[in-house]
């Protein structure tokens, strides 16, 4: 019995150590000096210099044009990551409400239309679509990075699946006293819905901010790169110099990955709720 | 609403207190899952829809439509308009060494990739489901890495690869294999591989751990009481249990390894294609905005529809069987 237990937690003690371990790593090492990682390799232990790398990573302007900071490429991601969460929660609880709540024409037209989104993803249409931004002169614009993100339906059908369980004595009884649908949905839907659309805000964002390759391909402008747009700049930089700035490099990849892992943390309910339940 | 809602029976009927709205039950032929209770209205339905809809016209329906009539046509490299060509740009695409060699890759690839990131996945759920002690910081530990950006998880394999500094490179060395990822393909593939499989290992632990708190204690306990073997007992009981959330990850892991991976793999090629594994999304894309061959990228870009279509009605099938017996 005890020993069952013993590999058992040799075992998850193994995965936390596959899955932590090169993030503390990357942590460690990007308080050290460039040539000091150079002759000594990765660090598990803190070096000196933690403050000093991340400052200069944040403000010393650099790239191409010598404009972008890493503070400017955060407050990128974080435009993208609460614009894409903010408008897919607004865009999905509209639709969804007129999918559920609605008796029309075009219903089951539109929802056709709509599930239809699910089943191609942004990178097998990369390339016209990026030819229907650039004739809408859209490239290099938040509007441009953001807006194509959210033609896709997984909001609506959460929200879909989650108005369906709402009793429907609920709307019986508003309408009994009176209320329209405006009414119904700022004074019911929106506060029954706050739970979910927490835990829809929180795997929105992260999805938002860990974009790729459609920022990859909407921005050329350096003022417009996000953090993890800015990941592979960082390593063409990186491939070409005598000795690479490998604590700058971890310095920026720790920055990318910190809003997101945070939120994960700190919401780890909410967050596994919403994506266990809606999934489905 | 700010009032306690009334059901008395003598409460006057709202459908004509409103005049505007409807009121109405839906007839027997609806399907179960709609409302009994409706609004009806002539335009509001249509207002709430018109953002979505605009946006899945505009960035759904127009490219996707390009994409296809682009894959008939040759496009002339100087931009002088296009010529149609029927299904060339397919035969093209389909009869190449190159593509078919990448589609082998691909296909070994997510093979790999899937596999090997839902067992794990599976094991940890498993072992983090047995225990007492711990339970809950093991389940915060482990699904840190879902928040991470594929092309940051390729960033922190670049690191853990890297030729001078890279601890799996020293590792490997230890067993005599000098590892050159970035120059050699097969380890170029390894690295990959173990990158992807990572990046995706906490997602199917989140789902395996929910699908297996989700096995009623009764059940457990009538099968602790017929079977003494823990591993038989998971095998027989708990391992169908399970069948449904398997299924479900298999198909989402496929799509994973096929598109979300893209970040992964432009990291470790670095743009250097040449001698260095790449999957058939990355090849669309080396097409289409380095090669500047529209045709052939949107002939790749149609038979990845296909593939991605085919996977997903059968996931959604799927789904509706497992809401059925659920």
């Amino acid at each position: 019995m005890y020993r069952t237990k013993f590999f058992d937690h040799l075992i998850l003690l193994s995965g936390v150590f596959i899955m932590v371990g090169p993030l503390l790593v990357a942590l460690m090492t990007s308080s050290h000096e460039a040539a000091d990682i150079h002759r000594n390799g990765l660090s598990i232990l803190p070096g000196g210099h933690f403050i000093e790398t991340y400052e200069t990573v944040l403000t010393r302007e650099g790239g191409f044009t010598g404009k972008i900071t890493g503070l400017r490429m955060m407050m990128n991601s974080l435009i993208l990551g609460l614009g894409f969460a903010a408008g897919k929660i607004l865009l999905s609880m509209l639709a969804a409400y007129a999918l559920v709540y609605f008796r029309f024409r075009f219903a089951t037209v539109t929802f056709w239309m709509i599930f239809t989104t699910l089943l191609l993803p942004l990178e097998v249409r990369i390339l016209p679509s990026y030819e229907v931004m650039n004739s809408l002169h859209l490239t290099n614009t938040y509007t441009g990075l953001i807006v194509p993100l959210l033609a896709s339906a997984t909001g609506t059908f959460y929200f879909r699946q989650f108005f369906k369980s709402i009793p429907d004595e609920l709307l019986e009884a508003a309408r009994i006293d009176g209320a329209g649908p405006f009414k119904f949905f700022v004074d019911v839907i929106v506060p029954l819905s706050k739970t979910m659309m927490a835990a829809i805000f929180i795997i929105m964002f992260v999805y938002g901010w860990n974009q790729y390759l459609w920022p990859t391909l909407m921005t050329t402008d350096e003022g417009f790169f996000t953090l993890v747009r800015g990941i592979k700049q960082i390593l063409l930089v990186w491939v070409g110099s005598n000795i690479p700035d490998y604590n700058e490099a971890f310095a920026l990849a720790i920055l990318a990955m910190l809003p997101p892992v945070m939120i994960v943390m700190i919401f780890q309910r909410w967050f596994i709720k919403g994506l266990t339940e809606s999934d489905k | 609403m700010t009032h306690a809602p009334s059901l008395s029976p003598t409460s006057p009927a709202p459908a004509s207190a409103t005049g505007f709205f409807r009121r109405f039950r839906s007839t027997p032929a609806e399907p179960a899952s709609a409302k009994r209770v409706q609004f009806s209205s002539p335009f509001l339905p249509y207002l709430f829809l018109a953002p979505q809809m605009a946006i899945i016209f505009i960035f759904f329906y127009c490219p996707s439509v390009q994409a296809i009539r682009s894959s008939f046509y040759l496009e002339d490299p100087f931009g002088f308009g296009s010529s149609f060509v029927g299904l060339a740009n397919y035969t093209d695409v389909l009869k190449s060494t190159e593509y078919l060699g990448i589609a082998r890759f691909t296909a070994v690839f997510t093979a790999l990739v899937t596999f090997f990131s839902l067992s794990i996945g599976l094991l940890l759920a498993v072992k983090a489901d047995g225990v007492i002690r711990g339970n809950a910081a093991y389940k915060t530990l482990l699904i840190w890495v879902y928040a991470i950006a594929p092309p940051v998880a390729g960033l922190m394999g670049m690191m853990m690869f890297d030729q001078h500094i890279g601890p799996l490179v020293k590792f490997a060395g230890l067993f005599g294999w000098e590892m050159k990822v970035g120059l050699n393909y097969n380890d170029t593939a390894f690295a990959m591989i173990v990158v992807s499989v990572w990046k995706q290992i906490p997602y199917n632990f989140i789902f395996f751990l929910s699908g297996l708190q989700g096995i009623p204690v009764s059940v457990r306990e009538a099968a602790l009481m017929d079977c003494r073997s823990g591993f038989r007992r998971f095998r027989t009981v708990i391992l169908p249990l399970l069948a449904p959330t398997a299924f479900f990850l298999l198909i989402i892991n496929t799509t994973y390894a096929l598109f979300d991976t893209f970040g992964v793999i432009d990291v470790m090629v670095k743009d250097k294609a040449a001698n260095n594994p790449i999957t058939l999304v990355y090849k669309v894309y080396m097409d289409g905005f380095r090669g500047n061959d529209l045709g052939g990228s949107s002939a790749q870009s149609v038979i990845l529809m296909i593939i991605v279509f085919v996977l997903t009605i059968f996931q959604f099938r799927f789904i509706e069987r497992r809401v059925h017996y659920n």
